[in-house]
């Protein structure tokens, strides 16, 4: 019996450890080393940016000839850094309330009522987050042209067009989040409510919103973040003198390829970590996403 | 407070009527229970009276208000849900105070009915707690304090203790029972648990398949059970099928002629007898149905002994024996006399 002679200790170690009360242990460390792989291979370029934000020379070559703080300081000289970033956040910021206010109601009434069609919106509006940005950045500057050409307004170019693009992006997020957090959601609260006398409006907002609260902060900071990093999909429809962030490092490496980039992609980075880690302490993103 | 109206209420859902025809009134103060197997249309009977459900037919007064059309906001009938459907997000207090702020209660009233409404709960001090640092005996209270905090005119309780452990239970049946009576609540109750709705009521409503068996109180139901299915719902009952030859006649399937009290009618007929009316032995002598039984299997309960007996091939009925001192034990395959006064037997038509 082989079992046996495990057990007597004939055999080496790792067999041993290989034997029936052992192996799932083996599975075990594989699974864990590969996820430990995909995630170093994910961090790896992250860990680059960082690194070389910190070189002291300019052309980036290994190894490092010394470290500085002064490529940090060269960001905010650079003016169009700065006013990506500002144009960033402001589109980022509009694009997202924008995308929650029409986001919530539409995972409401995908969740809550048989609506015609249902399953194909569903699937139309988490659609912008699969479509390829360049795909969706050459689709929308030839709608807005023709919509130009067709009305006369000038939309091409101008900050609503590019806040209307990135609602676009945003809202796939909210369905997403959103609905998963209404799928789980425990309706007879709403009748409680109801019965203890308040109304349908009364009771979506002391009720129903707080109860999916983390599932719209979770929304309103991944699409957030998903419209302040996008590049492709702007690079069609950023007007003269309107240039976001990603576009402006983008447009800052055709000419220079020193490490105030890395810098201010390091700024970039604490800045959406800290919003998350602060984020993370009001609701468990983890549970939400 | 309020007496309430039910009149030809009905619920239809598509072909299917979740509630057929039910009129019950309850009086001011009276704590009534829905009793019956799942399905049967208490839970559907009680939502409609809550508003959660639109009737399909017939009319709700609370008092002299026609709530029939109310939506649930406007209709005052604190209702204690199953899963008591705290808020999660706010805390006890919070709970307790959330139909005051919907009244726009002025904020200094709302402290003291708040406390008046947990100490009512034996919850006082809970206030600043979040109902997941609750056991669920105690969440239990605090729907009940919530419900109670809107001085509703119906309270209306679905199922309130099924989520309690047994000996919880049996506490919680008592201090709802002991509230109810001090405030003079009018009360509706749904339970599918016989023990629970027999030991609060004052009556009750059998209700199967949407219709109302029967409603009575206790005794009533018991002893005068309407129909066969409350026969064999309320308590146990031992039956036999046959046809009611004559008034005051039965004859059972395997041919027994046995004389039983009024029977209304003639035809097919179910016989129901309760278990502890049949005598045996040396009991069974004075009476004027008497058989000779075989014993075909025996349970001990403590208390009681079941026992299977069989009357002839096609007649098996259930009888129950004080376990006594000194009392007869029969045995599997002994045979015994049995007998039972000619009013302890119901005859119900057969249902087709």
């Amino acid at each position: 019996m082989p079992g046996a002679a495990v057990a007597a200790g004939r055999w080496p170690g790792w067999i041993r450890r290989l034997s029936t009360a052992q192996r799932p242990s083996f599975g075990r460390i594989a699974l864990n080393g590969a996820a430990g792989l995909s995630l170093g291979f994910i961090l790896l370029p992250l860990v680059f940016v960082i690194w070389l934000a910190f070189f002291r020379q300019e052309i980036p070559s290994f190894p490092p000839e010394g470290y500085s703080l002064k490529w940090f300081a060269a960001v905010p000289g650079q003016k169009a850094f700065v006013d990506g970033f500002i144009l960033s956040l402001q589109v980022g910021v509009l694009a997202t309330l924008i995308g929650l206010a029409l986001g919530v109601p539409a995972s409401l009434a995908l969740v809550r009522h048989r609506i015609p069609l249902g399953p194909l919106v569903n699937t139309l509006l988490l659609l912008p987050l699969v479509m390829p940005g360049i795909v969706l950045g050459t689709a929308l500057y030839v709608f807005q042209i023709e919509t130009e050409i067709a009305t006369g307004w000038p939309v091409l170019g101008s900050a609503g067009g590019l806040i209307a693009a990135h609602t676009l992006v945003v809202v796939p997020w909210v369905v997403r989040l959103v609905t998963a957090s209404l799928a789980g959601f425990d309706r007879t609260i709403e009748e409680a409510a109801q019965n203890l006398g308040a109304g349908p409006w009364k009771t979506f907002w002391r009720v129903t919103l707080p109860s999916i609260r983390p599932g719209i902060v979770a929304a309103g900071l991944f699409g957030f973040v998903t419209s302040f990093g996008n590049l492709e999909m702007s690079l069609f429809l950023v007007g003269p003198g309107r240039t976001t962030l990603p576009i402006a490092i983008l447009q800052y490496l055709e000419w220079k390829i020193d490490p105030t980039v890395a810098a201010a992609s390091v700024i970039q980075i604490v800045l959406i970590g800290t919003a998350m880690i602060i984020t993370d302490r009001y609701v468990k993103l983890s549970r939400v996403v | 407070m309020a007496r309430l109206s039910l009149t030809h209420l009905q619920k239809v859902y598509g072909d299917f009527n979740a509630v057929d025809d039910v009129t019950i009134d309850i009086s001011d103060g009276e704590f009534l229970v829905l009793l019956g197997p799942s399905g049967c249309g208490k839970t559907t009977t009680l939502r409609m009276v809550a508003g959660f459900v639109p009737p399909s037919a017939g009319k709700i007064t609370i008092g002299e208000r026609d709530v029939t059309v109310l939506p649930p906001w406007k209709r005052n009938c604190g209702l204690v849900f199953q899963s008591y459907a705290l808020f999660p997000h706010l805390t006890v207090a919070e709970n307790v105070a959330f139909s005051l702020e919907m009244r726009k209660v002025p904020h200094a009233e709302r402290a003291p009915r708040v406390a008046e409404a947990l100490r009512l709960v034996q919850l006082s001090g809970f206030d600043e707690r979040y109902p997941r640092q609750l056991s669920g005996g105690q969440q239990q209270r605090v729907a009940l304090a919530r419900a109670l905090a809107m001085q509703p005119d119906v309270l209306l309780l679905d199922e309130p203790l099924s989520n309690l452990d047994a000996k919880l239970r049996q506490e919680v049946r008592v201090e709802i029972r002991d509230l109810q009576r001090k405030l003079g609540l009018t009360t509706i109750m749904v339970t599918h648990d016989q023990e629970e709705a027999l030991t609060m009521a004052d009556r009750l409503v059998v209700m199967e398949k949407g219709k109302v068996r029967q409603i009575g109180n206790q005794r009533e139901l018991y002893e005068r059970p309407a129909d066969r299915f409350v026969a064999g719902f309320i308590g146990r009952s031992a039956f036999l099928d046959g046809e009611a030859t004559a008034p005051g006649r039965f004859r059972s399937r395997g041919g027994l002629d046995i004389d039983v009290g009024a029977a209304a009618g003639t035809g097919a007929a179910t016989l129901a007898l309760r278990p502890e009316r049949i005598s045996v032995a040396a009991e069974a002598g004075t009476c004027v149905n008497r058989f000779e039984a075989r014993v075909e299997h025996v349970s001990y309960l403590g208390a009681l002994l079941d026992i299977d007996v069989r009357l002839s091939e096609h007649d098996r009925m259930l009888l129950q024996l004080p376990n006594r001192q000194g009392s007869i034990e029969p045995k599997p395959g002994d045979t015994i006399t049995i007998g039972w006064a000619e009013d302890a037997g119901l005859v119900y038509p057969r249902e087709p």
